[in-house]
Formats: C-alpha cells, structure tokens, sequence
C-alpha cells in the first residue's frame, strides 16, 4: 500500500510527464475566473488537482470507448453524418458536456451553479491527460490518438453554439493576419472564384457571399488540407481564409500541438515507470484500442486443408470481389501489373493462402511477356519482399476495403483500387457484367445509388449478396442477416465457403474475422 | 512501407522509394571497409592517391592503339561501360558544384554530411545510407565503386552511416528538396507520336507543357524561388525545389501540394479524367490559359489523337450532348481520318449552326476545357513527390540506358530544349579527346594557369555553368541563416 505521500508523488509525475517540464503553467482561459469557461478545451494546460485512482481509470475507460468507437466508425467507411449520429449517441452516455447557455446567464458566474458544467468539463480535460500518457509510447499509437480526438475535437466544435465557439476562437492564439479591403478587392476575382466553387450559384448571390466575407492571410502549410483539395487561393506562400473555412485552421492547429505534446510526454514517461500502480492501467489501456484487423492466419488453406496452388487462382477467382477481379482480369490480359497492383494483388493472394513458392510460379507465369532474366531482376525481390523473406523481414497484411479506398488512387495505366469507387459509372456498369457477370438491372442501379452515395462497401456487398443469394437462403432460412464485408480476403472466404458448404462444418464461416463490437471486446463473427 | 522498386524499365523511369531494407545483404561487408576509408579521408586532404584513369589507356584496352582509330570506338561504346563511366566520374562530373549545392554553405556542414547516397552499381546491387563529410570523400567513394548511377536521399538526424550506432528511432530524415518527377511513360495513352521508351521532339512537348505549369504554381502560388529542373536522361524531367521552406516540409505537406496539382485523375477505366469544379479555381485556370495555345499547336496539330474512328469516338465520350455528337459522327463518318484540327473546330461549328436543340453552350465550353486539360495538363509521379524520404537520382549522372547525362533545364529557353541535344557521355569524352587549346603557346609547356578543365572542353559546360549560377543563388539566400547551422566537427571523429 502506498503512503500518501506516495501517491501524491506519483500525481506530481503524472502531470510532470504529461506536460513537458512546465510544471507551472498557469492555467488558461481564467479571464472569467472559472476553471473552465468554455466548452471546447485545446487541452493545453496540463490538470493539476488530484484525483482518485478510481476516477483515473473510470475517466479514462469512458473516454477510450468514445474513440474506440470513432476509429472503428472510420475502418466501417461510415460516412461523416453517420460517425456524428454515433458520437452524439456516445457522448450522452460516456462523457456529456453541455454548453454555457443550458444554464441562465445569471448563474454563469456564480461556481456553485457552474459546478456541473465545471464536472464535465473536469472529467474531459482530465481523461485526455491520461490518454495521453498511455498512447505517448509509439508513433503509431501518438498517430492514431490524434486522429481520433481530431475527430472528436471536431465534432465538438462544430456543434458548439456560434457566440461560445467565437469567444473560444478568440482565446487561441492563431497566429493570422486580417486581409485588408483594398487588398481583398485587389485579389476579388480569384478569391470569388474560389469561394464559390462548385455551388452553382447565381452571380448576384456570389458577389454578395463575397461582400460579407472577410479573409485572413496564413502561411500555406497552416491550412494544408484546404490547399490539398484547393479550397483556398495560394498567392506567393500565404492562403487567403476566409472566415467560414476557420474550423480547418483550427484543426490543423488542434493536432500540431497535440502532437508536439505527445512526443514530449514520450520522452517524459520513463520517469512513470518507477511507479507500480499507473503503468498496468496506462498498459491496459492502450491495448484496449486496437484497431480491428483481418487476421490472416487462419486462411481458407488451414482451414479446409485444401492447398492453394498457382494454377488454382483461374477457378478460385470466381470468389474474388470486384477489386480484384479486376487486377486478376488485367494481369492475366496485360502480362503485366504496375507496381500497387502487384502490391495489391499479391497480398491478397498470400491472403487466401498462395504460398512464396506458388506465389513465384503464379507472377511468372503471368508475367509471360518478361523473360526470366527480366523476371527475376524485377519482380522476385518485390514479391519475396511482400512475403517478408527479403530485406526487413515485415510481414505484410493484404490491404483491407480501408486502405484500398483511402489509399492512393489508380493513375494512368494502373488497375489496383476499388472499382465501385475509382471507375466512371458507365465503366462499372460494364465491367460488373463482364467481370462478375452481374446483369440484373435492379442490382445494377441498386449499385449505382451506393456508389453516387459513396457508400463503395455497400456497393460490394450487394453484389455479394447478389451472387450468393442461393447459399446464404439456404444457410440463414431466409432469416435476414447483415453482415458488413470491409476486407478483400473476408469476402473471399465468406464466398468460398458458401459455395463448398461441406469443407467446414455447417455454420459457413471459415472466416474468423476480428471485429471490434460496440463495448470494445473482441468478437469472433 | 511498401516494397516499390521500379527501375529504368518498369514503371517510373529512375526514382526509388525508400525502403529500408533495399540495401542488399552484400553491402554489409563492404559497407564497414568504407567507414574505415572515410575515416582515413577525413585526414588526407590531398587528392594524389586517387585512381588514376587516363582516357587514352581505356580507348588502347579497345583498339590496341590510340587516335582517331579509337573515336569510333567511344561513340559506339555501351554507357553503362565501367570504363566509360570511370572517365566520366573522374573528369566530367561536378562534384564541388554538387557538394556546394546540397550542403548551403562552402563550409561542410551536417546537410552534406547527413545526407544519404545510394548506389546502384553495376551488377545491379543497391546499395543504400551512404554519406560523406566532403565532396572530395564522395567523389573518391564513387571513383572506387563507380556505380552505374546514384541517388540522392533525404538529411537524416545522423550520418546515415551511423544509423545503426545511434539509439533506435531517433534516426530519421529531416529535410530534402521537394521534388516532382514528370515521365512520359503516364502520357502513353495520349501521346501517339512514341511509345514505352520512345521519345521525339513532339511528345517531349508533353514535358514542356508541365514545367510550363508546375513552375509558376510553384513560384506565384507557394512562392518558391530554388526551382531546378534536370532532364531525367530519357524521356521526362525532375523539378527540385531548394527553398529551405520546402525541404523542411513533412509528407503531409508534400501530399497537400501533390494534391493541389494533381487534376487528370483515374486509371484505366475511369471514363473522363478530369472533372473540375466551376468557376475553376485560379491555378487551374492559369494552367487552362498557359495550356490552351499548346493543345492546338501540340496536340491537335503535332499528336493528332482524334484521327481515327476509334481516337475521335474517345474524344466524343468526353463530350455532353448526345444530338450534337450524333451530327459530329454523321459528319466524321463521310470523311475518312479528318485530322484532329477540323474535328476540334467542327464541334463549335455544328453547335453554332444548330444541329442539337439540347446544347448548352457553357457546358460545352466547360468540357471542351476539361478535354484540353485531359490532353495537356501535368500528369505528376505523385508518390514522388509525396514521401520526404524517397531518393531521386542525382544530377549529372548518366542514364544507364541512353547514355545522356541528366543535366538541368535552363527554363527561361525551355522550348528551346530538345532532349536530341543533350550531350551523351560518349560525346563528351570525345569533346575532350578532340579539344585543342586555341590559345596554347609552345612556351607555356604545361604551365598549370593556362590548363582548361575537362568540362570546358565540352558541351557540357553551359549545364554545368546553369547548375552553378543556381547553387550560387541558393547559397546566398542561405547565407543570413548560416549563422545558427551547426558546423561538423572536423576534428570530431568520435564514436
């Protein structure tokens, strides 16, 4: 048992560790003379008050569900508005933090009436602290963390009360200079241009938008996702923001500092270990938020005892889903694959279980325009490579629906992506036929509804479920049953399985598939 | 990371992305002998000991004999030749030039010296994390393994050589240029001039068209100044862009600009590949404007890619009304290969004279504008451009397959540039075989002052003049921040 003077310590190192060596930091944002006057919290003030190690897990768990849950919500390919149906949910019940204005104005001031807006607020303030400490360790964990209490951060600003987010904005330092008005009718064609864009609207209507508008001048790189997508005007370095676009400024900002800060507290943390009481929970906490993941290792070859060969692949790609139909259909057309196709391809065929040496003769043998020479100079490191025997020795994972759509997109010449996502309408409707010989014309358009909805996985499963509408009647009795297929290779097994029913045992699921439910556990579907 | 090698033949022409375990298990050896000679060079200033290469005993390990007989003998030479190659180190490359402009300053300093090189020699091994205090402990490295061609990596947080004795993860590239790889290998469905490694003068406009573009992106949008452009050797270009602003950048920056110029978009079956928001955002605007002049004169006249019954149906997918593309086969069908010019024309035509009731003439205008981006606008190698730690390959160097050294652009002429025109390293070792002093006389003998360098006996020297006027007016912008960068250590040969 520790001494209270112990503890106490350990709090010291806590706060030493998640704030750099600051330790006397005033705290911001007391202009009001409350510990928290806004509802929204950069998180640049480390907390200071000590809590009980009850609430120190307990806070910390709550908080973790959320963005659990948001990560998952991104893996699933959920849209926007539907990760914010999920948040909203979520937050009520985990971590609620009401605005100033569900109190009367009256009270704001008095701390008694502010108690429980203050106790919200306490508790979010302090369960990001101790995030922080648990997912400072590695840069992936330091990656992941930030996006997801980006998310969060966003979601939170955006639904902040206008007159709250304005007072909030001016207690940050942004470090932007204002466009004067003979500067912005100087630059007025440009910036109309680029304000308007895509809306379709009537000229009077975007001269007045334009009119009311004011801008502020940033270096570029403050705002590069707005530059990523051309949302801004670049003149000479500086992007002209105007005030509506602010949440990208801010969010840029948001993670920059949070990602400077985490990167200190990975160097203060060695101090924590010598404490026995903190570090299993931070331990434990950070393997509570693990990404769901196909696992490979139980490939329809262990299960079924049936051996992958290369000259297998031509029948088995009738179970292939429409990605990699397509590259199989290009390769075997081109003799040829460019590099992320080779990529793409050839992890999921070590995905369903083609092993190095079939692997080998599969891409030789499809590759009949090189000579072996040319082969073996080019292409065998590469393939050897992806199956970890050279160079680093990384196992890679076959790509799930995730990375192939978020990726990077097929340029010129190159077949690898998503075809639901990455092929005109017209394309799509055509290599559906070809391909997956999918003619009906209600599951065609019911495709093209998911695909201009962007709903790509949807899309996927349609089909899916379109092909092996026999088997799944047979094997759920009609019974309704929703699964999401979100990996290349589950579709694959699901397929396989459907349609050799004998090989493994009735319930049809040689997949195993990890997926995260809503609780965070793991469950095998 | 993933695995990405692509080589001379595959898919991009000459870059290499970084991948840690590239470096092949051979070089372990070899790699511990070289920490030793650098160590040995870092004290040994003078240059004597160097291998001696004379350019008559390569040409007498041919022919038996030396002269005229032997000229014929480099011009037909292979590149990638060891022996040619080893001149070509030894007396053509410009390595203080190199060293001068990779490290900001005159005085070594740790952006040389923690700058990596990789090598890919000539049994095809690569060898990567190579670096060097000074140009001169380069220039001896590559004399000594005279690889076929190097590449240029990013400055990492300690000398890459180092990287296994410094504590794990706090090695880790810092800065490099931002670069740009334009290759004409991604304009193969467009260019019906050339294909695969082919290039001409015609389809070398494709490349001249997106340096056009990239340039003053680059300089009016960002507002870079450093901006470099080398000719790849075969059939593209790189652009390296020096400002300290931009080397610093991380790779979600690098993908923001990427990104920001990246407008034909798709692979193989993506229908039309260049769908733009309206109005169009200024950048794209001005590249419309730059471009518009070219599609006529280099696409529709030069490339003529709506010839065919087959290209002009391409061309008709790219277009919005159905009744008037009805009229334009009606009217294409009736003369066999109209060339692309009057196709081009007849579209505005037939939409003039009312052959389609359905016709709305801003949206015409808006996809004919996409159809001259589709033809002209930069298509970017993004993955490039996008990853700090991928390695590019040098300036200077020789492309192993055309044997033309890859020398830089000079933009203010860059229509003048003609790839035919670059010097190949054959030629210019016979520039110097062939060079007489014109205003040598008998009594100077072999008087040190009156020497002419190798480069100057060629045509090499208006690209190395090119380079140095660039280097030098890197280094003085470079020079108000010079104070602060830490200066290696020379006597600081700890471990």
């Amino acid at each position: 048992m520790l001494g209270r003077d112990a503890i106490r310590q350990q709090r010291r190192d806590v706060r030493k560790a998640a704030y750099g060596n600051k330790l006397d930091g005033s705290s911001g944002g007391r202009g009001s003379g409350l510990a928290y006057p806004h509802r929204l919290n950069f998180y640049t003030v480390p907390p200071k008050e000590e809590i009980s190690l009850e609430e120190f897990e307990q806070w910390a768990i709550d908080r973790l569900k959320v963005l659990g849950e948001i990560e998952t919500s991104q893996f699933r390919n959920h849209t926007p508005q539907e990760i914010d149906a999920t948040l909203k949910r979520l937050l009520e019940k985990y971590m609620p933090l009401a605005s100033n204005s569900s109190i009367p104005e009256s009270d704001r001031s008095n701390p008694r009436r502010f108690a429980g807006l203050s106790n919200e607020r306490k508790k979010d303030h302090y369960s990001h602290f101790i995030l922080r400490l648990a997912f400072a360790r590695t840069e992936e964990l330091r990656r992941r963390f930030t996006a997801t209490e980006s998310v969060l951060f966003r979601y939170r600003f955006s639904t902040d009360n206008t007159v709250e987010r304005a007072e909030f904005l001016n207690s940050l330092d942004l470090n932007s200079e204002a466009v004067g008005d003979s500067e912005k009718n100087a630059l007025a064609e440009d910036l109309k241009a680029v304000l308007v864009s895509g809306s379709k609207m009537p000229a009077e209507k975007a001269r007045q938008l334009f009119e009311q508008e004011q801008y502020l001048k940033v270096e570029w790189d403050r705002v590069s996702d707005l530059v990523e997508s051309r949302k801004v005007f670049l003149k000479r370095g500086y992007a002209y923001l105007p005030n509506t676009m602010m949440l990208s400024l801010v969010m840029a900002e948001f993670s920059r500092r949070l990602n400077e800060a985490l990167i200190k507290t990975d160097r203060m943390l060695p101090r924590l270990d010598e404490d026995g009481r903190l570090v299993p929970i931070l331990e434990h906490l950070s393997k509570g938020f693990t990404a769901p993941e196909y696992t490979s290792s139980t490939s329809l070859a262990s299960t079924s005892g049936e051996t992958i060969t290369a000259a297998k692949i031509d029948s088995l790609s009738s179970h292939f889903p429409m990605c990699m139909k397509n590259l199989h259909t290009a390769v075997r057309r081109d003799k040829h694959l460019r590099h992320f196709g080779r990529l793409q391809y050839g992890l999921f065929l070590k995905g369903i279980g083609l092993s190095i040496d079939e692997a080998l003769i599969f891409w030789r043998q499809a590759f009949s325009k090189f000579t072996d020479d040319q082969f073996n100079k080019e292409y065998r490191y590469n393939i050897r490579h992806s199956y970890g025997l050279q160079g680093g020795g990384r196992n890679y994972k076959p790509m799930s629906c995730q990375q192939i759509l978020m990726d990077r997109p097929p340029g010129t010449g190159e077949n690898h992506g998503c075809p639901y996502r990455h092929f005109s309408l017209d394309n799509l409707t055509v290599a559906m036929g070809r391909m997956m010989g999918v003619e009906d014309r209600s599951v065609i358009s019911g495709v093209r509804q998911d695909v201009e909805a962007k709903k790509y996985h949807l899309a996927c499963n349609r089909v899916f479920e379109y092909l092996h509408e026999k088997e799944l009647k047979k094997r759920d009795g009609g019974a309704e049953r929703k699964e999401t297929i979100t990996h290349p290779n589950e579709y694959f097994d699901k397929s396989w399985a459907l349609k050799n029913p004998t090989k493994n045992g009735g319930d049809g699921g040689a997949s195993e598939t990890k997926v995260k439910s809503e609780d965070g556990d793991v469950v095998m579907t | 990371m993933a695995p990405h090698k692509t080589t001379p033949d595959d898919d991009g022409d000459d870059d290499m992305q970084d991948v840690d375990s590239m470096q092949v298990d051979s070089a372990g050896a070899g790699e511990k002998t070289l920490v030793k000679d650098e160590l040995e060079q870092m004290f040994d200033d003078d240059l004597d000991d160097e291998p001696m290469v004379d350019a008559s005993n390569v040409y007498k390990n041919n022919s038996g004999k030396a002269g005229m007989a032997v000229v014929s003998d480099i011009l037909s030479a292979n590149p990638s030749d060891p022996q040619i190659m080893l001149q070509f180190y030894s007396r053509l490359f410009p390595w203080r030039q190199l060293f001068r402009w990779l490290n900001h300053s005159e005085l070594p300093s740790t952006d040389f010296a923690h700058r990596e090189f990789a090598f890919t020699l000539h049994n095809e091994a690569y060898l990567r994390y190579q670096s060097y205090p000074t140009f001169e402990t380069l220039r001896r490295d590559v004399l000594k393994l005279n690889p076929s061609r190097f590449e240029i990596g990013p400055v990492y947080s300690a000398r890459p050589r180092d990287r296994k004795q410094v504590p794990k993860g706090s090695f880790k590239p810092i800065e490099k240029e931002l670069v740009f790889d334009i290759d004409l290998t991604d304009y193969d469905e467009i260019r019906t001039c050339c294909s695969k490694t082919k290039i001409c003068i015609k389809c070398w406009q494709f490349v001249t068209m997106a340096i056009k573009v990239v340039d003053v992106a680059l300089r009016e949008d960002f507002g870079f100044q450093h901006i470099m452009w080398v000719y790849s050797g075969r059939r593209g270009a790189h652009a390296w862009v020096c400002d300290k602003k931009a080397r610093r950048l991380d790779d979600g920056k690098r993908r923001a600009i990427a990104a920001y110029f990246e407008v034909v978009k798709g692979g193989s079956q993506s229908g039309k590949k260049v769908n733009l928001d309206r109005p169009l955002h200024p950048h794209i605007r001005r590249s419309h404007d730059i471009l518009k002049d070219d599609f006529k004169r280099n696409i529709l006249e030069n490339q003529d890619p709506f010839r065919t019954e087959k290209q002009a149906e391409r061309l008709l997918q790219l277009l919005p009304d159905r009744q008037l593309n009805e009229a334009l086969r009606e009217k294409w069908d009736s003369t066999i290969e109209r060339p692309s010019s009057d196709k081009w024309k007849d579209i505005d035509a037939l939409a003039g004279s009312g052959a389609s009731k359905t016709v709305i003439p801003k949206v015409l205008l808006e996809h004919k504008q996409d159809v001259i981006l589709e033809y002209t606008y930069p298509r970017l190698d993004a993955e490039v451009s996008k990853h700090l730690n991928h390695l590019l390959k040098s300036p200077f160097v020789v492309h192993p397959g055309t044997g033309k050294v890859c020398v830089p652009i000079d933009i203010s002429k860059l229509d003048e540039f003609d790839p035919d025109d670059v010097p190949t390293v054959m030629q210019l070792l016979k520039e110097i075989d062939d060079w007489k002093n014109p205003v040598k006389k008998e009594e100077d003998g072999d008087n040190p002052l009156s020497r002419v360098s190798d480069i100057d006996k060629t045509s090499l020297k208006p690209y190395h003049d090119l380079f140095s006027k660039f280097v030098q007016k890197l280094l003085n912008a470079e020079k108000s921040d010079h104070l602060e960068k830490p200066k290696i250590k020379m006597e600081g040969v700890d471990f």
